[in-house]
């Protein structure tokens, strides 16, 4: 034990320090903490944002307090929680929003899943490859709120704010198209397919469309629109026709439209207008047919490469077409005559149906009072032969001259309208007559006798080359003999030549004799009479010596 | 048995870190001029100060991500807890455990001892004398380690950068885990344990 000094404490005043508070200062220190936690605190309470759930069918790549709510991929949210539907069918994935994405919970906002899509149209959601899927939003823009949605399964063709119009197309069926196909304009993807459903009676498939802006302003009220999907090819009457709108169409499928050249309304077509999808660009721009006529048509002839769909055509402009060909049996005649029913669409005659439905109301009897009329005149409906390569006929109705005169049953349902065979049978009849009656010529005996003919002349000919031969050339050497004797005849020193030439010379002597003594005669005339005097005596006349000199010294 | 008298007896104080016996009324150590006090000045509030802030910024410390992991695009936050349940779940028990026990089960034990002792001292309790000054040995030797999860974090986030592929960042969970961790160490050291045993005096 140490041995300190006990000392007493000293009475010395001592220093005190005494603070101004009483509180030390430390206590601060915990007071900032809850002040910074309590700031927390309120900012977390203030930043808290609305908590929905939405039920999707499947939780695949969904993860709680990890999978986001994006927009424009900003983070808006979180999933907090995943459960079990109480159906068992779906799933309910509990979504906490942020404070700023207040406006998600509007009633027709879209909430669905992203995940890495690879389909016709493209791939997109590849990011999500790596990072996992998250939640997409569309905000809508409904006044009230809710915090219960259906997400989609398939992300929105369209979203919030993207500017166009709405479309609904009427078709029979879906074909190739389908959500995200795309909508052409003159080859220029404008739009695509929003959603289809089937038609409410169940006979037809509602299609829509969006049409972004400005490109919505060239759909007009009369537009007409056409399935382009694929390949169209199409061996017709006309021949093999091969139309197609783009490579992506092929896969994808696509909607085009286009107002046709006799567009009479040129104004815009609504929102949610609605229009028919036609099968391809050329009905889509032919005018409206509007309603069919059932006719019938008894053809005794066999009708192959008629088919259905064939063309009915009248005077050349095709009218309507062919809905069945049926075999019936004519116990009377015993034969197996081909029935034909046809739909007519009068509209197709243009301007000739309106000028007849100005002559009576457009009524059925009507139409049967002037078909009965035409048939009077030669109306007849003929199977032609379209197309020689692939044989397909279609049924031609024409005023026939001389057409055997037809009973037409006006009353009865369906019009039965009379036929004459076709012409290419018409022309196998004739040909078959031609051939009947060239096989009816005796060929046989005709060649029998050329035969004997023939042998004939055989001999003629023996006869002719044995006799007449010889003797002709006999002749040909006597001809021969004629003319080289009378060659000799006229050689240059032939005795008869040079008689000739005396000869010649006696007549030229006589010939002058006699100029000499016409001359005499022309100066003396009374020559005649007194005979020829001597020089200068009787007569006093006196000739010019020149003269006679001339002649006396020819 | 005799004990020997107190300091407070000889008027005497110790100086607290060259252990110099002092006059009482000296204000500086005369040795190594450092201020000497009786006990440690106001070191029950001031340990009670740091407790209650240490214990303030636990919440937080536990609610908010101490860390954000970006995997080739695939990010996500974790909670100190959420990162022990991760291991566990993955199998890593044994890292699991580990955090546990440096992230959370110190702190808490240090809490615990440091609300134990400055209750009882408050109460001048002579119950467990001997062992309250063990435990409070125990959270001094021991409060260095839970700076563990912070030194973790701050090493990881500054190795894992790459960019796109991947990248750790620290979040400020972290941050309130540290001024815990700090903060309970300073109510450590604020503590006097001295102060267990003036119980006894008070009853002699």
């Amino acid at each position: 034990m140490p041995d300190h000094p006990r000392s007493t404490p000293t009475p010395s005043s001592p220093e005190v320090r005494s603070r101004r508070f009483n509180v030390s200062l430390v206590w601060l220190v915990p007071i900032v903490a809850a002040l910074v936690g309590l700031s927390m605190v309120v900012h977390k309470a203030m930043s808290v944002g609305p908590q929905i759930v939405v039920t999707f069918l499947t939780a695949e790549g969904l993860e709680a307090n990890k999978t986001q709510v994006k927009y424009k991929n900003v983070v808006i949210g979180k999933v907090t929680s995943i459960a079990l539907n109480d159906d068992r069918a779906h799933i309910n994935a509990t979504i906490e929003l942020d404070q700023s994405a207040a406006a998600f919970t509007k009633r027709d906002t879209r909430f669905w899943v992203v995940r890495p899509r690879i389909g016709a149209g493209g791939v997109s959601g590849v990011d999500t490859l790596l990072s996992g899927a998250f939640i997409g939003a569309d905000p809508g823009e409904a006044k009230d709120t809710e915090d219960n949605f259906v997400g989609l399964e398939n992300p929105p063709a369209i979203t919030y704010g993207q500017k166009g119009k709405r479309f609904t197309l009427h078709t029979a069926d879906l074909g190739s198209l389908d959500i995200g196909s795309a909508v052409y304009y003159r080859r220029i993807q404008v739009g695509q397919v929003v959603s289809y459903q089937l038609a409410k009676d169940g006979k037809g498939v509602d299609i829509d469309i969006f049409v972004n802006a400005p490109n919505d302003q060239y759909v007009r009220k009369d537009s007409r629109f056409w399935n382009a999907s694929g390949v169209d090819v199409s061996l017709g009457a006309n021949g093999l026709k091969v139309n197609t709108q783009s490579v992506a169409s092929i896969l994808a499928g696509g909607v085009a439209f286009i107002e046709p050249n006799y567009s009479v309304d040129k104004s815009l077509a609504d929102e949610r207008a609605e229009f028919t999808l036609f099968d391809d660009l050329e009905t889509a721009l032919a005018r409206p047919d509007g309603e069919g006529h059932y006719v019938q048509m008894r053809f005794d002839q066999s009708l192959r490469g008629l088919t259905v769909n064939s063309p009915v055509e009248f005077l050349g402009v095709n009218v309507g077409r062919v809905v069945s060909v049926d075999l019936d049996y004519d116990a009377k005649a015993e034969t197996f005559p081909t029935v034909i029913g046809a739909v007519i669409y009068p509209n197709r005659l243009g301007k000739a149906h309106d000028k007849l439905a100005l002559m009576g109301d457009d009524d059925e009897v009507k139409g049967a009072r002037l078909m009965e009329q035409m048939v009077k005149h030669g109306l007849r409906a003929q199977a032609r032969s379209a197309n020689l390569l692939t044989g397909q006929l279609y049924i031609s109705m024409n005023f026939v001259p001389n057409a055997k005169p037809v009973d037409f049953d006006q009353t009865k349902r369906p019009m039965l309208i009379p036929t004459v065979p076709g012409s290419l049978d018409k022309a196998q009849e004739q040909l078959q007559a031609f051939v009947d009656k060239l096989s009816k010529i005796p060929i046989d005996q005709i060649a029998d006798n050329l035969n004997g003919s023939l042998g004939q002349l055989n001999k003629t000919l023996a006869n002719v080359n044995g006799q007449v031969l010889p003797e002709m050339r006999d002749t040909l050497v006597q001809t021969r003999k004629t003319l080289a004797t009378a060659n000799d005849s006229f050689a240059e020193d032939s005795p008869q030549r040079q008689q000739l030439g005396q000869a010649m010379d006696e007549v030229q002597r006589t010939a002058r004799s006699v100029r000499v003594l016409t001359d005499f005669l022309g100066r003396h005339p009374e020559a005649l009479i007194r005979g020829r005097l001597k020089d200068g005596k009787p007569d006093a006349y006196q000739p010019t010596s020149s003269t006679s000199r001339e002649i006396d010294q020819e | 048995m005799s004990l020997p008298p107190y300091a407070r007896d000889l008027q005497l104080t110790l100086c607290h870190t060259c252990g110099q016996a002092c006059a009482e009324d000296v204000h500086h150590c005369p040795r190594c001029n450092s201020v000497v006090h009786r006990r440690k000045p106001e070191s029950l509030a001031r340990t009670w100060a740091f407790l209650l802030a240490s214990l303030i910024f636990y919440i937080p410390a536990n609610l908010l991500p101490v860390m954000y992991t970006d995997m080739f695009g695939n990010g996500s936050e974790n909670t100190i807890m959420s990162g022990v349940i991760e291991f566990w779940e993955s199998g890593s028990w044994d890292i699991a455990l580990l955090i546990f026990i440096a992230s959370i089960a110190v702190p808490c034990l240090k809490f615990l001892v440091l609300g134990t002792l400055l209750i009882t001292c408050q109460l001048r309790s002579r119950w467990a004398m001997r062992e309250r000054s063990k435990l409070y040995r125990l959270i001094e030797v021991i409060g260095y380690w839970s700076m563990l999860d912070v030194l973790v974090v701050a090493l990881i986030a500054a190795l894992v950068q790459f960019r796109s592929l991947s990248s750790i960042e620290p979040r400020l969970g972290i941050l309130f885990f540290g001024l815990v961790v700090v903060l309970t160490m300073l109510a450590a050291m604020s503590f006097d344990p001295r102060l267990i045993w003036d119980a006894e005096v008070e009853d002699a």
